[in-house]
């Protein structure tokens, strides 16, 4: 009984997710491209909200200056549960291009847990899509009604 | 009695509004703002201190992300730079590739400014136009180079690829569709009251201003100075093709304002047009790549060197050595200042004003932090 | 030609590049102005400080729209008195490209309006373009280090 509930919540949840618009650089760009009209994302229900509070999913896309880490560690910790993040192209995985910067952080899971990690520089929308694919596969198969208390 | 009071706001790094990360704190007395401060270095990566890491030849990829709307130009500055003082000849055939992949992506620029615009304005439909013109030039610069945005095409001494078999006809055609689609958006968008209200008489900015905050591209134009590197400077094939130079003419509201601003940008696109079709049918055939050592070391010396993108002239400032590495490399970019003016022009205009004054200026946020 | 009215610049040409002129740094405001006023230099075009080694320098690209033409000057400034008198009454353009030398290299700018830094957090420690800068451990938490 359960088990069927949990596929439907999983379902809802996974064919609506609402992305938060945070851009920091050239990704920004390509994750445009991939809202836009050739790679529709809107036909897996994800749209971009402005804001944290109404998202379900952070995909950092660009890199992150360690100025810049802090207000984004405050945005995932404003995000409700269940929230997930996805990060995007080299910049954001390990510090990519900028490894040699004095500023630059060298990948955004020193700050916040990472569900999935796209690689890339910056990462086709057809590699984004099948990011988000995994996700939706990942969201699919979890268990929250039937997580042990 | 009813008490008001000026309440501070951070417009902060992440905002749908803001042109990348970019803060402003703004001090408002209800809509309308008494003072904004500019908070930039959100972006900083640290480029200049990484070229004196990484070389000549190794910095060539950086440059793409200096300003990634525009990459093709910022290449282009890059290896025009370290030609002049290293003293290397480009062939015939690769300045007018360059020319072309330059001038296909001002449209490309200028088709996401225009829709940017628009969507912060409140309008979104336009964006999804101008994002769709746009993959059409990502294809083409595909079958070039292989890439959709980094594209590291244009490199010391010519372009890396020639363009192959059937990429002039694609590049008329598209363009036989791009300038019908340009006056369909000016029916959809431009020309439209409640947006020509919102934009014009907005943020006027003054020829004197203009040129004292070292405005650059079509910023400048805006204010009535006509300038433009391709002609009054002129570097490359850019003598031999001839193109119209536009300056804002206060057609809206005044000299100067957002309006104006806009609409050299689609019109720019029009004159890129033409520039794009003598190019492709003066391209003489030959090499694309001049006969360069693998280890660049020009010789001891410093050149300033400026190149006109979509955002205004980016200037490279390279000391050299002697060494394969510069030993100081600064890029002045367009961006830059045009942030610093908005805590000038900003003081007197409500909020959403500024929202359309910082997306008319079009600003990104790497040409700003670097 | 300008050697006329500047008696103090000092011409100096490489042998690869462009030329440039040094300026004693207490003449640096009376030079741009008479540039601006006499000359018709009208726009700062960019503005950059060099760690030479031994002595830190400030270079100033002037350009002027109606002739144009560049002008180069150049500041050279000891290690130890690392003070410039400030442009940006002349040139406003100069105000944010001022701040950013002193944020990246610690020159300061005598009488600037807003001296602060512009691109690293206001808490950074040291100044990154320095030939001689060494990166910190970590900052506020998070570990500067590759993996």
């Amino acid at each position: 009984m359960t088990t069927k509930l949990d596929e439907l919540l999983n379902w809802c949840r996974k064919s609506s997710v609402w992305y938060m618009l945070f851009a920091t650089a050239c990704c920004g760009i390509e994750l445009m491209q991939t809202g836009g009209p050739r790679c529709d994302w809107d036909r897996f229900g994800a749209v971009p909200r402005a804001t944290p509070r109404q998202s379900d999913l952070m995909i950092i896309a660009g890199t992150i200056t360690y100025k810049m880490a802090i207000r984004t560690r405050r945005l995932y910790d404003q995000m409700p549960d269940p929230k997930y993040v996805l990060s995007m192209g080299s910049c954001s995985n390990c510090g990519g291009l900028f490894q040699h910067a004095y500023s630059v952080l060298k990948g955004i899971d020193k700050v916040m847990p990472v569900d999935l990690y796209v690689p890339g520089c910056p990462p086709r929308p057809e590699a984004l899509t099948d990011g988000l694919l995994k996700l939706q596969e990942k969201m699919q198969s979890e268990k929250f009604l039937r997580k042990p208390v | 009695m009813i008490r008001t009071e000026e309440m501070t706001i951070s417009m902060g790094p992440q905002h749908p509004a803001t042109h990348g990360v970019l803060r402003f704190i703004v001090k408002t007395d209800g809509e309308v703002l008494h003072e904004v401060k500019s908070d930039i270095g959100y972006l900083h990566r640290s480029m200049e201190k990484i070229a004196e890491k990484v070389g000549y030849i190794g910095f060539q990829p950086y440059t793409d992300r200096l300003d990634y709307v525009c990459a093709m130009t910022c290449n282009h500055a890059y290896a025009l730079a370290v030609e002049k003082l290293a003293g290397i000849t480009v062939p015939e055939r690769a300045e007018y590739l360059r020319i072309i992949a330059a001038e296909l992506n001002r449209i490309s620029s200028h088709l996401i400014m225009v829709g940017v615009t628009a969507m912060d304005i409140g309008a979104f439909t336009p964006f999804i136009h101008a994002i769709r013109e746009r993959e059409t030039v990502n294809d083409l610069f595909e079958m070039l180079c292989g890439a959709r945005l980094t594209y590291n095409y244009v490199r010391i001494g010519g372009v890396s690829f020639d363009a192959p078999a059937g990429f002039k006809e694609k590049c008329v055609e598209f363009l036989d569709h791009l300038e019908p689609i340009i006056d369909e958006f000016n029916r959809l968008i431009s020309f439209n009251k409640i947006f020509v209200k919102r934009l014009a008489g907005v943020g006027v900015i003054s020829r004197e201003d203009a040129i004292g905050y070292n405005l650059v591209g079509p910023n400048l134009r805006g204010s009535g100075v006509k300038w433009d590197l391709r002609r009054d400077m002129p570097y490359s094939a850019y003598p031999r093709l001839e193109f119209n130079v536009l300056v804002g003419t206060g057609e809206a509201g005044k000299v100067g304002d957002c309006f104006d601003r806009y609409m050299i940008r689609i019109r720019e696109m029009i004159e890129s047009c033409k520039i794009i079709r003598q190019a492709l049918s003066l391209m003489p055939s030959g090499d694309t790549m001049a006969k360069i050592p693998r280890r660049i070391k020009p010789p001891a010396g410093e050149v300033y060197m400026r190149c006109e993108s979509a955002r205004g002239d980016i200037g490279f400032y390279i000391v050299s050595d002697g060494t394969e590495r510069p030993y100081r490399l600064k890029m002045r970019t367009g961006s830059f200042t045009a942030m610093s003016i908005v805590e000038k022009i900003a003081p007197g205009l409500m909020v959403a004003d500024l929202v359309a004054f910082v997306s008319s200026m079009d600003v990104v946020a790497p040409e700003v932090d670097r | 030609m300008l050697n006329d009215k500047l008696k103090y610049l000092e011409e100096f040409k490489p042998q690869a590049g462009d030329a440039w002129f040094i300026v004693p740094i207490d003449k640096i405001a009376e030079a741009c102005k008479t540039l601006r006023d006499e000359y018709k230099f009208d726009c700062l075009s960019c503005l950059t400080g060099t760690d030479r080694g031994e002595f830190l320098e400030v270079v100033y690209h002037i350009f002027s729209y109606q002739t144009k033409e560049t002008v180069v000057l150049k500041v050279k400034l000891d290690k130890t008195a690392l003070a410039v008198p400030t442009i940006s009454g002349i040139w406003p353009s100069a105000n944010w490209m001022e701040r950013e030398a002193y944020d990246l290299l610690g020159i300061s700018f005598t009488d600037h309006p807003d001296l602060r830094r512009i691109m690293l957090p206001d808490d950074w420690v040291g100044f990154p373009l320095r030939k001689d800068y060494k990166e910190p451990e970590e900052y506020r938490g998070m570990s500067t280090k590759l993996c």
